[in-house]
């Protein structure tokens, strides 16, 4: 068993290389029996025949696929037109996904950003530059899941009195004397700010790393002027520096968008989305496995896809932008 | 034509080849080694299951006998999300060989769709219908044709206390609830916490309300309600199901009742909720679970004596015509891929020889009739035994034997009335909606 999947692994590796190789050869002859004309217009597109193909099998086809099963039933029997979608905007449950989804995206957003900037500007000035950027960006080393992992024994919660083997509560209940240990995941009022906090832990240090790039990148010249001219650090900071990595800025905005609309790992590790903490994935991932409602998954998914593409799209024409500006 | 790209094109043109070949021929070793023999020499059988920890260990032993007697390699995968898991794999045509079923409720679903296979092609029919009673097999039983068979089983709904607790405070056994409300309330009034309730278990969480709830209804509202309620006749808005709900809560709801208030109960696994009883002083008194409890508190406690230090009394009647009733609840079995390797396996596991590595090692029980007790290792598990082979009424964990999502819905509306109980009315009608949907 294991030697035959160690085959077909090296196979695939080899293979699917020369397998290509193959193919264009086998195009090139036999597009030089034809016209010069010819050959430049169609050339292009059997060089690109086989990705477009791959493409269109397991992108093209699953999305499409995906918009139809959206507007059928649970078991993909009935057409039942925008039922799927007006559910999502009005039952209940569904409604308390979409607040947590907006929580995630605009408190997440905001911090990560926030504070990989200002450690990106802090750490610029300061001789361990590097350690102190290395281990704001360890985090991003680890997967989602064993990050929530990690952080679900931080969270433990013992009764009062009791010793407490949750890192957070047995801080605070160090420090601060008449601190009651908090079940940090399982009260509804705080419970999506503890998921929300382990996501910002992991992808500040890959704000932080863009960030500072960019600050390196801003010409030493206009900051001497400025300060010639009598700037103070704040002015030189937000009138100076930042209006210059504001491109920069708009791309991790927007690539760190793009991912907490896609969350998933951490609530699903840390509480299974119980008490008010479910996002989009889980739910379409719930309806789509334990309830079988093929429909509402379905339904779900193309919302995500819909709130994601036009980020996406601003996301790459800034990113060709970045390189102008420099 | 230069030579080196003449050679290139050849070692791409064989490597294609070979890649060809070794993806599309039918290199399935077992099915060419195993088919025609009366006798598996060889091959793999893969389980899925929920087992993890002692439970796990126990299934490896178990399984030890039989992979020496067979050659068969028994290839295990545990998961606590068995629902997702074992659907997407049904779904991807990739389903383990054998796997544990969440419940009676998605192995009809299984079964209906065709991905399980007939028993009473795999058993010796008399023989199992000897072993086992009617009630185990109907169970796992779908449309006529037999797909799941009990591994092990457990009885829920037993009270677990400390002995020795219990004399500190001269309580004794209540033989009914009223008893039991008023043990309760002497302990409140000193200022004491006479219960401990975990309901923290992953994917899964609120399952140990659901059993509560299942135990309160059964002796409030009798047999006939109860299947009523599980088949989705009755409604959740009905005041039976009002009056269970609100009886658990006095109990849950009420932080001089349940030790650690809603904090504890809603953040701690349920594996762990026995251990208030055993500290210096007690946290609590009482502790309601299942009879495999048993095997994590021996794991925690590993010097406590069973029946001296611990022990269990059933779940107490409330009416008195519905006295004597025990819910079960077990690890249904179904074979998904007809392979030799697999029915031997499944064979194996309804052994009396097999079942007493459940029964010796982790207290669970048997449905099979022929385990001597003197496989069960304790007084306790013989108790157990005891009662499931005396009781009246014998009624099966309800919230299984629902549909998915009703299940959980169940198992959130559980934790939502914990953490918040004056919302119990949005919660009902919510899992009436769900209802009206999900039968």
């Amino acid at each position: 068993m294991i030697l035959r999947s160690t085959i077909l692994a090296v196979v695939a590796v080899f293979g699917v290389p020369a397998g290509l190789t193959l193919y264009i050869f086998l195009v090139e002859k036999g597009i030089n029996r034809l016209r010069f004309p010819i050959q430049k217009r169609i050339r292009p597109w059997l060089w690109l025949a086989p990705g477009l193909a791959i493409l269109s099998v397991f992108l093209l086809y699953p999305v499409l696929n995906t918009l139809v099963l959206s507007f059928l039933n649970n078991d993909s029997t009935q057409f039942i037109g925008l039922q799927n979608y007006m559910r999502i905007f009005s039952d209940r449950e569904m409604l308390i996904v979409l607040r947590n989804n907006a929580m995630w995206l605009v408190f997440f957003t905001l911090v990560t950003v926030t504070v990989g900037l200002l450690i990106a500007v802090l750490t610029d000035r300061v001789k361990y530059e590097q350690v102190a950027k290395a281990l704001i960006f360890l985090p991003m080393a680890i997967s989602f899941v064993a990050a929530g992992v990690i952080w679900k024994f931080m969270y433990e919660f013992k009764p009062k009195g009791t010793p407490q083997i949750g890192t957070v509560n047995a801080v605070l209940t160090t420090l601060v004397p008449s601190f009651e240990p908090q079940a940090w995941l399982f009260n509804p009022s705080i419970n999506n700010w503890a998921l929300i906090v382990v996501g910002i832990w992991i992808w500040t240090g890959f704000a932080m790393v863009i960030l500072s790039a960019s600050i390196k990148g801003v010409p030493k010249e206009i900051v001497e002027a400025a300060r010639i001219d009598g700037a103070g650090e704040f002015q030189v900071f937000f009138r100076v520096t930042l209006p210059i990595i504001k491109p920069s800025i708009v791309v991790v905005t927007t690539t760190l968008i793009i991912n907490v609309l896609k969350i998933f790992d951490i609530v699903y590790v840390m509480t299974n989305g119980i008490l008010g903490t479910e996002v989009i994935a889980n739910r379409m991932y719930k309806e789509m496995f334990n309830f079988m409602n093929f429909g509402m998954a379905s339904a779900l998914a193309v919302l995500l896809l819909v709130a994601i593409v036009p980020v996406m799209l601003m996301n790459i024409k800034r990113f060709g932008q970045r390189g102008e500006i420099q | 034509m230069k030579k080196r790209t003449k050679i290139t094109i050849a070692v791409a043109a064989v490597v294609v080849a070979l890649a060809f070949l070794f993806v599309v021929s039918p290199l399935n070793q077992q099915k060419v080694r195993a088919a025609g023999e009366r006798k598996p020499v060889e091959g793999t059988v893969s389980v899925l299951a929920v087992w993890g920890g002692h439970e796990l260990d126990v299934f490896k032993e178990m399984a030890k006998p039989f992979e020496e007697e067979t050659g068969i390699k028994v290839s295990y995968e545990g998961t606590r999300d068995i629902n997702a898991v074992l659907t997407t794999r049904v779904q991807a045509g990739n389903p383990p060989d054998i796997a544990v079923l969440p419940g009676p409720g998605k192995m009809a679903e299984f079964a209906r769709a065709g991905h399980l296979v007939d028993l009473s092609t795999v058993f010796d029919m008399e023989k199992i219908k000897a072993d086992y009673a009617k009630g185990w097999l109907d169970m796992g039983t779908v449309g006529g044709k037999l797909v799941g068979v009990f591994a092990k089983v457990a009885i829920k709904g037993l009270v677990w206390y400390n002995p020795h607790a219990l004399d500190d405070e001269g309580i004794e056994i209540p033989e009914n609830a009223n008893q039991m409300r008023a043990i309760s309330e002497r302990l409140s009034r000193q200022g004491k916490t006479p219960w401990s309730i975990g309901l923290e278990s992953g994917a899964a969480s609120g399952w140990v309300g659901t059993d509560w709830l299942e135990n309160i209804f059964l002796r409030q509202h009798g047999p006939q309600k109860y299947r009523d309620w599980y088949e989705g006749k009755l409604a959740w808005t009905s005041p039976e199901v009002r009056e269970t709900w609100e009886t658990w809560g006095e109990i849950v709801a009420n932080t001089d009742t349940v030790y650690g208030g809603k904090q504890y109960v809603l953040s701690t696994n349920f594996g762990q909720a026995a251990a208030p009883l055993f500290m210096d002083p007690p946290g609590a008194y009482f502790h309601m679970q299942a009879s495999f409890i048993q095997s994590f508190i021996k794991k925690q406690f590993p010097d406590l004596q069973p029946g001296e230090d611990f022990n269990f009394f059933g779940f107490p009647p409330i009416k008195p015509q519905y006295t004597d009733a025990v819910e079960a609840a077990g690890d249904l079995v179904g074979m998904f891929n007809d392979t030799p390797q697999a029915r031997a396996f499944i064979r194996y596991l309804t052994t009396p020889e097999a079942q007493s590595y459940w029964t010796s090692g982790t207290g669970a029980l048997s449905a099979n009739r022929n385990v001597s007790l003197v496989f069960y290792p304790d007084v306790l598990s013989r108790n157990a035994a005891q009662i499931l082979q005396k009781a009246e009424i014998v009624v099966f964990d309800a919230s299984d034997m629902m549909p998915g999502k009703m299940n959980n819905t169940f198992w959130s509306a559980i934790m939502s009335y914990v953490e918040n109980p004056a919302r119990l009315d949005s919660i009902l009608r919510n899992l009436e909606q769900t209802r009206r949907e999900a039968y």
